[in-house]
């Protein structure tokens, strides 16, 4: 048993699918409706956005950072998005502007944490108040509707019967995974997770690199906004309530730790799939929005129990 | 004095670590109205010593007797009501709080149920001060104190469970020469006053203008308890050293080239104005007491911490270096003194360890080619002879020697063209030291400029071709190793000695 444990911990997105694979039999034993091509496409929709989010907080994890403000900018570049088309804005050029301010607001989080020695949990967790209240002093609390139909294109049309943001997901899931595990560049970021000051004195640039992280997480977060917008054919100032914490929670389900220095893309996301066929298991069995958040609370103190638990016997 | 029993004494004494005997069958007494310094080399003993007398270690043999009578402190608070006040190193004061509340934190004066009794703190507070000759407000924040007077707070609160025995390590490690002399005063005063005072010092020239009584420590044992006046510092030097060279150190060099490091100039914190030269082919020491900037010097080159003025070339070429990232790009590569928290990335493989340095040998286009890696690691791993069950395994598993030998070997990727290295055998066995010695020869053989900051000095001796003395941050002499003593080095690092050799 031990020894099949600690395969498991060792092949941390294996375990996971596996674990998706055997919840989701349970859940079609449970619920007609489950394994219907419908509701899949739903479940892989919907959880684009976290997943894309999910990118960059793994990159930031492993690199022994995070950033509170992901969801406050989702909705903020996807409302600015919004506004620049409705201002007559070509579709690249409000995109662009709106992936821009999501790179700028990660590089004040970069600046706050890696130059000026901020907390990051405190240094984001403000950049998340300034995000989410610019995005609601721009529409007024108002949602902002009738995009282009070029635009909203992005969100519910594409190949296979799948639109194009699933698509972007894959396509951003496959690189970043691919990259954190084999360029050099992003392989510095384990060596800072691990012990920053020995990566320092190893000749790694830790702060320009910090401040990468965090523009990278800008960036993913504006553009999940911007598809977030796109799928719903409106910008919602208050999008994405809590998103941040579910994402650092998924990524913890996929390998990463606080303390940095592990974790992969793709255990990230594979913890994103897991949260969200949870809870669509639970809408399906009529369980009330109000349990579903009690029930994922649960699954993720369950999960992250049970891998302290292994990881100690690895020792 | 003698007829009184001893306010402190120890009896066979040992306590042991992983490794080593820090203290071995060691007996001493400290008389009330006594100064006892207590002296040795780094690593004889003395802090372990300290660290028992005020519970913080708890010795593996051996008693302790306090008038006479048979104590054990299982914690420091124990040590403390028996009457034992001790001022570590590193001070223990918080800034914001006032001296008095400072002084009485551990055991604040309340009247009531856990209400704070201000009053008495400040009277109390007030009156140890003048004990100690000072006139200080207590109610003035610690932050707004220099160092001095900072020291004198930690006395005062050390004293204020009214301790009848004080300890003090290298009090005067961090004081200048003026405000050492007043804590010198503050020492006669608690003297008179029937204090037994144990004072651990390197600065010998201190010892002998305070001290009563000299006990000698080396390799955790004791060499000898003397009254002041029967030795002189030149004796007290000799039986610190007092063992022969027993290891055998690799051959030097046929003579070294070209100048490689040039140092002109260099200034940070309390380091500097510092010129240094290393040549290629050639090893230099950096020798010095703790605290006497060796260490910030080492990293003040490699751009570890900053530096406020001064320059520096490798190969006659003025370098910019802001960060230890352009050290690496210029060649300089460094092995800082503590591998766990600076050097090493404790949970990760050797061979991600290994290749830390080296990444972009095995890189092409931007990607890692993990073939490739993992041959460099093999190659790097049999080159220092790491033993371990294979690349894979996780660093911190691995035994001091070949953790160290993993941190040099991770250079070796890159050929630095100067290597500077902090403390490069500290706690590691006697096998693997020779093996990184060696190591560190053949380096310098093959044309490497090694900078070497070590605080044994057998090792600075058998090691170096010059060796360069420090003092207060400054060089105080430059000394072919060859034709030096140990006791030269000491006596120069001390301060009992100006430049003769």
């Amino acid at each position: 048993m031990t020894a099949v444990a600690r395969r498991l911990a060792g092949f941390r997105e294996l375990a996971l699918i596996l674990f998706i694979v055997l919840s989701g039999i349970v859940m079609s034993q449970l619920s007609a409706f489950f394994f219907t091509e419908g509701n899949l496409r739903s479940v892989v929709i919907g959880m684009v956005p976290g997943a894309i989010i999910a990118i960059g907080m793994a990159v930031l994890l492993a690199s022994g950072g995070f950033d509170l403000s992901v969801a406050a900018v989702m909705a903020l570049c996807g409302t600015i998005c919004a506004y620049l088309l409705n201002e007559g804005f070509a579709i690249p050029l409000a995109v662009g502007g709106a992936l821009l301010l999501g790179a700028v607001i990660g590089s004040g989080n970069g600046v706050l944490v890696a130059f000026l020695r901020v907390n990051p949990l405190i240094a984001t967790l403000g950049t998340l108040l300034v995000a989410r209240g610019l995005a609601l002093v721009i529409t007024e609390g108002y949602n902002i509707s009738n995009l282009p139909p070029a635009f909203v294109r992005l969100g519910q049309e594409g190949p296979l019967d799948l639109p194009w943001m699933v698509w972007i997901m894959v396509g951003l899931v496959v690189l970043f995974d691919l990259a954190l595990r084999h360029t050099r560049f992003l392989r510095q970021v384990y060596y800072v997770g691990a012990n920053e000051r020995a990566a320092r004195l190893s000749g790694i640039r830790v702060d320009a690199l910090r401040v990468f992280t965090y523009v990278l997480s800008g960036t993913l977060a504006a553009s999940a906004g911007v598809l977030l917008a796109a799928r719903l054919n409106t910008a919602v100032p208050t999008a994405g309530q809590n998103l941040e914490l579910t994402v650092i929670a998924a990524a913890v389900l996929g390998g990463a730790s606080l303390t940095g220095g592990e974790g992969t893309v793709l255990g990230a996301v594979l913890g994103i799939a897991f949260l969200a066929l949870v809870s669509n298991t639970l809408t399906l069995l009529h369980v009330s929005i109000f349990w579903q958040i009690v029930t994922t609370g649960i699954v993720l103190i369950a999960a992250v129990s049970l891998d302290m638990l292994l990881r100690r016997r690895q020792v | 004095m003698s007829e009184q029993p001893p306010e402190l004494a120890v009896e066979s004494l040992t306590k042991a670590f992983p490794g080593t005997r820090a203290i071995d069958d060691l007996s001493l007494s400290v008389q009330g109205g006594e100064v006892h310094a207590v002296i040795g080399e780094n690593g004889a003993g003395k802090t372990t010593l300290l660290m028992i007398l005020a519970g913080v270690y708890t010795p593996d043999a051996g008693r302790m007797l306090m008038r006479g009578e048979q104590v054990a402190f299982a914690r420091p608070q124990d040590a403390q009501a028996a009457g034992i006040g001790t001022v570590f190193q590193e001070l223990s004061l918080i800034g914001r709080l006032t001296i008095a509340e400072n002084v009485f934190a551990s055991h604040l004066p309340t009247h009531g149920p856990g209400v704070l009794d201000r009053r008495r703190m400040r009277h109390e507070a007030r009156e140890l001060l003048h004990l100690l000759g000072s006139d200080l407000r207590p109610d003035r924040p610690v932050a707004s104190l220099d160092v001095g007077e900072r020291h004198l707070v930690e006395i005062a609160k050390a004293l204020s469970l009214r301790a009848r025995v004080l300890l003090l390590d290298e009090p005067t490690s961090a004081l200048s020469a003026e405000e050492a002399a007043t804590l010198f005063a503050v020492l006669r005063r608690l003297k008179e006053q029937g204090i037994a005072i144990v004072f651990v010092s390197h600065r010998l020239a201190e010892v002998f203008e305070i001290a009563d009584r000299i006990t000698v420590l080396r390799d955790g044992r004791l060499v000898g308890t003397y009254l002041r006046e029967e030795i002189t510092p030149d004796d007290a030097v000799r039986l610190m050293v007092g063992r022969a060279l027993s290891v055998l150190y690799p051959e030097r060099g046929d003579g070294a080239g070209e100048a490689r490091l040039t140092v002109r100039g260099l200034r940070s914190a309390r380091v500097g104005p510092v010129d240094l030269v290393v040549r290629a082919g050639e090893i230099v020491g950096l020798a010095g007491l703790r605290g006497s900037g060796r260490s910030r010097l080492a990293r003040a080159i490699v751009g570890a911490v900053p530096r406020d003025a001064g320059e520096i070339l490798v190969d006659g070429r003025k370098v910019r270096i802001d960060g230890p990232w352009q050290a690496v790009e210029h060649g300089i590569a460094f092995v800082p003194a503590d591998r766990m928290e600076e050097a090493l990335f404790p949970r990760m493989s050797l061979a991600r360890n290994l290749v830390s340095a080296g990444l972009g040998r095995v890189t092409r286009l931007g990607l890692v080619r993990a073939a490739e890696e993992r041959r460099l690691a093999e190659e790097l791993m049999r080159r220092l002879d790491v033993r371990a069950r294979g690349v894979d395994q996780v660093v911190q598993t691995l035994s001091g020697g070949n953790q160290q030998k993993t941190v040099l070997a991770k250079w070796l990727a890159l050929t630095p063209r100067v290597l500077v290295v902090d403390e490069p055998t500290q706690g590691i066995d006697v096998g693997a030291k020779a093996q990184i010695h060696a190591f560190l020869r053949e380096l310098a053989q093959r044309g490497m400029a090694v900078l070497m900051v070590s605080s044994e000095l057998p090792e600075l001796l058998g090691m170096c071709d010059r060796i360069v003395v420090m003092v207060n941050g400054g060089v105080r002499a430059t000394l072919t190793a060859a034709a030096t003593t140990e006791e030269q080095v000491l006596a120069l690092a001390a301060g009992t000695a100006t430049e003769a050799a």
